[in-house]
């Protein structure tokens, strides 16, 4: 158990590895030099020579990228060139929105698509399997920007039920602050809702053709506890799979949704990193999602342990 | 001498039982004209070659057909309750038939390894049963379910209750599956071919436990299977299907040595120990030629084609079943020539 948990742990920090050797080699074969960005059109040679010598950016590209892992080794993600401060700060203060958004999003599209899901499974070929199969086709195939400003048009502007955009003023309260969140959450929950509605349904049949099923069924239980107990008991890995990888894509690819409802969030901070080539931020931003990404597989897996007894570590 | 004589209801009388399942291509009637009973502390065993109807008629009898095209179109099965009542389960209710399930009428089924719940504890899986049927309370239950799994022999019951099914042999597993059925006591235990699945020695094993609790607890069992082998160790009575209908039911001597219909004489002649030998002493074993016409296109005796003493009447209707004898019925035109 401890030998199987070091070795995962050996191997997530070997991803991390390649991730960072990637996101810096991949991030300096775009074109565009920071230096000369930052100081503008107007600025003198010696001035963007000055600058790139302060970030480093004189030296030789396998040098910055030695200085590059040994900082990141210490945690030290740099400095931002553009915002005056250091990356993990400036990730720190936009982690909340996109952290909350992710985290209400899933639990939206998890509690539309489970029991959707299930229901389609158990009237297979029914009208409500039907129309699910049809809402859930509509869902995954609208646009989030899309449905955004129909959901701000309409829950915001017309019924004014809440706020059009924002995070609330500064200082605003947690819960004012999460009140802001509810509507991209809906957007986000139901966009991605469809794919979880389609993998519990295809679970939920596989398992529900069992023989264990039927004997579920023979020792005189009730038809909700065969099919939540025994059934969806069952089906849970590939659901669990499902949801923790849609909630891996919500931490990094809510940018459109960010930018939609106007929340400083992690997408709207890379997106202008961008376009001012802040090379810390960039790699910065893409290694803490990168990171996101391996606990949430890991957590993953871990869950598996929790619900299959057959899955060991 | 007290009364005793009078005839007892059977514990399970089936008559006329008709299963139609609706599919794409039109009702198919896997099973027709079904007639069988079970008495109680005895042994019916329902045999017939594979794809006759037998799981069909027991799931039937379960009321666990395939919702929502599979029904049970004719016929009733009446069921003798633990109170004396007799109800109709062709005809009675979900909810009524629910009730009974795992209680009064517990079932096993071939496929030990599939069969239990793999992310369910063994133990649990029993005392969910229990909870349910008996009653108790959770710790209770489960005392009950680990005393039910040292009635089937599993050593060191208490310790194995807390097992997964994936960390069981498929001979232990079958016992579990066992010991699920006989934990609220039922009346009617309807065995699918519960050692098919399972290697010879541990076969035995599971006949002589499932013999055990039948003499103990005097319950009825319904056991179906393709092997005559162990038909003539465990049964009273024998039903025979042929193509989704019963075409002779006997008590087990009748069936062995004064058989009426000729597809259960030809069922018998396959045994091995009936084989003849030939010149080098080998054994040669009988088939039977032919395979099972299917329900739509049989018109007279659906075994005519298939028969050595078929005449023309045979292919032209079909046969009752005939009264042959005390408690021996035949769906054969030409039986008293047998
Ligand atoms: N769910 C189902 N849907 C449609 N047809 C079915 C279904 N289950 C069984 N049948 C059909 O009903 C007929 C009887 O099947 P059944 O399973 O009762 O046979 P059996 O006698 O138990 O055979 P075996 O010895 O192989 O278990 C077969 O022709 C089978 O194809
Ligand atoms: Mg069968």
């Amino acid at each position: 158990m401890f030998a199987a948990l070091a070795r995962r742990l050996a191997g997530m920090l070997i991803v991390m590895f390649i991730v960072a050797t990637m996101v810096f080699f991949l991030t300096r074969l775009a074109p565009g030099d920071p230096a000369a960005l930052m100081l503008g059109e107007q600025a003198s040679l010696a001035d963007v020579a000055e600058l790139r010598k302060t970030y480093g950016l004189d030296q030789p590209v396998i040098v910055q990228y030695a200085l590059w892992l040994k900082e990141l080794l210490r945690g030290n993600l740099g400095q931002s060139i553009f915002l005056q401060r250091p990356v993990i700060v400036a990730i720190a203060e936009r982690a909340e929105p996109t952290f909350f958004l992710a985290l209400l999003s899933i639990l939206v599209a998890t509690a539309i698509g489970v029991p959707a899901g299930i229901a389609s499974a158990v009237w297979r070929g029914r009208a409500s399997d039907q129309a699910v199969s049809g809402g859930a086709m509509l869902a995954a195939s609208i646009p989030s920007f899309w449905l955004g400003l129909i959901f701000i048009q309409f829950f915001a502007v017309r019924l004014g039920w809440f706020p059009v955009a924002g995070y609330g003023p500064p200082g605003a309260s947690f819960a004012e602050r999460l009140y802001h969140l509810m509507l991209p959450a809906s957007v986000l929950g139901i966009v991605n809702s469809a794919l979880i509605t389609r993998f519990t349904r295809a679970s939920m049949l596989d398992v529900l053709n069992e023989d264990y099923v039927r004997t579920a069924r023979a020792k005189g239980l009730s038809e909700a506890r065969v099919i939540l107990r025994h059934g969806l008991g069952n089906a849970l890995v590939p659901i669990i799979t499902v949801v923790g990888l849609t909630a891996a894509l919500l931490v990094g690819g809510a940018i459109v949704t960010e930018t939609v409802f106007g929340l400083p969030g992690i997408g709207n901070l890379v997106v202008s990193a961008v376009l001012r080539r802040d090379y810390p931020v960039i790699q910065g931003a893409l290694i803490v999602i990168a990171g996101i990404y391996v606990l949430i597989n890991f957590s993953i897996d871990v869950m598996y342990t929790l619900v299959d007894p057959r899955v060991k570590y | 001498m007290m009364e005793t004589s009078v005839q007892e209801r059977p514990l399970l009388d089936i008559r006329g039982l008709e299963v139609t399942f609706r599919t794409e291509g039109g009702d198919v009637v896997p099973v027709r004209g079904v007639d069988l009973r079970v008495e109680a502390g005895k042994t019916t065993a329902l045999v017939g070659e594979s794809g006759s109807g037998k799981s069909v008629t027991s799931l039937a009898i379960m009321g666990l057909l395939p919702r929502p095209y599979g029904r049970v179109s004719k016929g009733v099965a009446e069921f003798r309750r633990r109170s004396g009542a007799v109800v109709d389960l062709a005809s009675a209710g979900q909810g009524v038939v629910r009730a009974l399930r795992g209680n009064e009428i517990a079932m096993i089924f071939q496929e030990p390894m599939t069969s239990l719940n793999p992310v369910m504890t063994v133990g649990e899986q029993i005392a969910e049963q229990v909870r349910l049927h008996m009653a108790l309370a959770p710790q209770a239950a489960m005392r009950h379910a680990v005393e039910m799994l040292s009635l089937v022999e599993i050593p060191d019951a208490a310790r194995r209750a807390g097992d997964y099914p994936h960390q069981m042999s498929g001979g232990m597993r079958q016992r579990v599956m066992i010991a699920l059925a006989m934990s609220c006591n039922p009346r009617l235990l309807i065995a699918d071919e519960p050692t098919t699945a399972l290697d010879v020695t541990i076969q035995a094993q599971i006949l002589d436990l499932i013999e055990r609790l039948r003499k103990e607890h005097s319950m009825g069992v319904l056991f179906i299977t393709h092997n005559l082998a162990v038909v003539a160790e465990i049964a009273d009575t024998v039903t025979v299907m042929y193509a989704g209908e019963v075409v002779e039911k006997a008590n087990v001597r009748d069936i062995f040595h004064n058989s009426r219909h000729p597809y259960t004489a030809a069922l018998v002649d396959c045994l091995p120990e009936r084989a003849r030998r030939d010149s080098n002493g080998r054994r040669i074993v009988a088939a039977i030629p032919g395979s099972v016409t299917s329900a739509a296109e049989a018109t007279g005796c659906r075994f005519a084609p298939r028969c050595q003493r078929a005449v023309e009447a045979c292919e032209a209707g079909s046969p009752e079943l005939l009264v042959a004898g005390t408690g021996h019925e035949v769906r054969c035109f030409r039986w008293s020539e047998a």
